[in-house]
């Protein structure tokens, strides 16, 4: 039946310019973040300007070194995945779940769907809708608690969930158990880089014809008092205590990021499919760029050298000239490093035009999403193009004299844009740059 | 300890560690249709080994299909006379 109404997937057009490509458009978008839940509550959030970051009990009695992180607020994952579930997943696969669920139903994916399983897609052919999500650490959670078990009572009352529970791949899965869909299945781990990653592949993979529909996105909820002390004792947290402005991307008095948990999901789909089933477009993924440093495991070089390489590759694959782009949305995570690079390599990708160019990052209200972030950011980059509103940077209140941008501050610019490059870059030197369109 | 109380005590921890609507575990109700798979059930035996102090063999697992075996199981294990 759903053959006879959708078009054939269009074969992979190698070679003949971007502008062949079918389009990528976005027809759903689900978020669930420290600035809010889902994508209204989040973007209104991160408009607020707010810093999300609170005191965290857990860290504080385990004397962590550094006690502010950005959690998920209003979150009770019994009531709204069943116990069953509940018990049965981590917390980033908790989170996906829901942020999925959001974006399936915005794409009207699961229309006349059941009680039992309210979030299976209905509507189109489920063989053909893949999963592709990021993570960067997995069920850290279970990790942390299972080997606290296992310490304390010994093998034998390890879990047997603990494997199926901590894996990264399992947020996929779930997806996939939960929406029916059985098109491939895919995790991404390019550390922070994750999300953008994710939904780039996702990209490559629709114009390939291989699938039709894409659920991509990014998880994490990584936070626990051990990767807590381990991102502090390399010195990549903020050990500012004032959560309003821990998190400052771009602030001459930047010391790190704050650790936050969340995830987002996009439901992505070939334009002539989308239109074929009446779908609104939200708007569009033009282009992904991907490339490592090769050159430090943790730290950039300084010129950016690797993340111009994505940017290009982003703007390139979109079939767009720099001076096409209005606004960036930055990885900006706060810490030293990450911030002074990316503002040089803002500067070689753009050139004279990066002058015209609104900055932002969210980060400033969100904390760090880590294999999150790149997905949020991309909800929030086309939150953009929607609306003509770019949001501030918050936490921000003296901007470095060595970072040469356009950096929004102190209150939301009203903003046309036809093109947002969102930039994620991971640990590992990994590097992914997208480009969003209306 | 008689087999209803022990029934009970296995209920009670089906209920409110593993989220089972209690009106729903009857002795002949199987795991599986509890919504309890295979790795759901070793994970019961660690909470019952846990509060009720009973140690559940790996080699005994294949005897359980419903809530009803699992008490027998017990029963058996303890000598419990029912």
């Amino acid at each position: 039946m759903l053959r006879d109404v959708l078009p054939e997937p269009t074969p992979a057009d190698h070679g003949n310019g971007a502008q062949h490509r079918p389009d990528v458009v976005v027809t759903g978008m689900g978020a669930i973040t420290p600035a809010g839940r889902g994508v209204a509550a989040t973007w209104a959030g991160v408009l607020a300007g707010k810093g999300a970051a609170t005191l965290d009990e857990s860290l504080v009695e385990a004397g962590s070194p550094v006690t502010l992180t950005a959690r998920v607020e209003d979150f009770d994952a019994d009531a709204e995945l069943g116990r069953g579930t509940s018990r049965r997943q981590d917390r980033f696969t908790q989170l996906a779940l829901l942020a999925a669920r959001e974006a399936v139903a915005q794409a009207g994916l699961n229309a006349g769907a059941t009680d039992e399983q309210p979030d299976a897609v209905t509507v189109v052919d489920r063989d053909r809708v893949g999963v592709l999500l990021g993570s960067g650490i997995g069920g850290a959670q279970t990790w942390d608690e299972t080997y606290a078990t296992y310490l304390e009572k010994g093998p034998g009352r390890v879990s047997p969930l603990f494997i199926p529970k901590m894996l990264s791949n399992t947020a996929a899965g779930a997806v996939a158990i939960a929406t029916g869909a059985r098109g491939p299945n895919l995790t991404v781990n390019t550390a922070c880089a994750a999300g953008a990653s994710a939904i780039g592949t996702a990209i490559q993979l629709l114009r390939s014809g291989a699938v039709d529909v894409v659920l991509a996105g990014g998880v994490e909820a990584g936070i626990t008092p051990l990767s807590v002390a381990a991102f502090a004792n390399m010195g990549a947290l903020s050990k500012n205590d004032d959560p309003t402005t821990a998190s400052r991307p771009f602030d001459v008095d930047r010391d790190g990021f704050v650790m936050g948990e969340g995830a987002a999901v996009l439901v992505l789909e070939r334009a002539d499919h989308a239109t074929a089933r009446g779908a609104e477009v939200l708007g569009r993924v033009a282009g992904y760029g991907a490339s490592a440093d090769a050159h430090h495991a943790t730290a950039p070089p300084e010129d950016g050298a690797g993340a111009v390489l994505a940017m290009r590759r982003a703007l390139e694959d979109a079939g767009l000239e720099p001076t096409a782009i209005g606004h960036v949305n930055a990885h900006g995570t706060s810490t030293p490093l990450n911030d002074a690079a990316e503002s040089t390599a803002l500067r070689t990708v753009l050139g004279d035009h990066t002058d015209h160019v609104a900055v932002t990052s969210t980060k400033g209200v969100t904390g760090h999403l880590l294999g999150a972030a790149g997905a949020v950011e991309a909800v929030i980059a086309l939150q953009v193009l929607r609306t003509g509103i770019v949001p501030a940077t918050a936490g921000l209140r003296s901007q470095d004299p060595d970072i040469h941008l356009d950096v929004v501050t102190d209150e939301p610019r009203e903003l046309q844009v036809d093109a947002v490059l969102s930039n994620s870059f991971g640990f590992g030197g990994q590097n992914a740059a997208l480009v969003l369109t209306r | 300890m008689t087999r209803t109380d022990i029934h009970a005590q296995l209920s009670g921890i089906l209920t409110d560690q593993f989220g089972v609507p209690a009106d729903e575990i009857t002795e002949d109700a199987t795991f599986e249709a509890l919504g309890l798979d295979s790795l759901d059930l070793v994970e019961v035996t660690l909470v019952i080994d846990e509060e009720l102090g009973i140690r559940i063999p790996d080699e005994k697992l294949g005897d359980i299909q419903t809530t009803g075996d699992a008490v027998t199981v017990l029963i058996d294990l303890t000598k419990v006379d029912a």
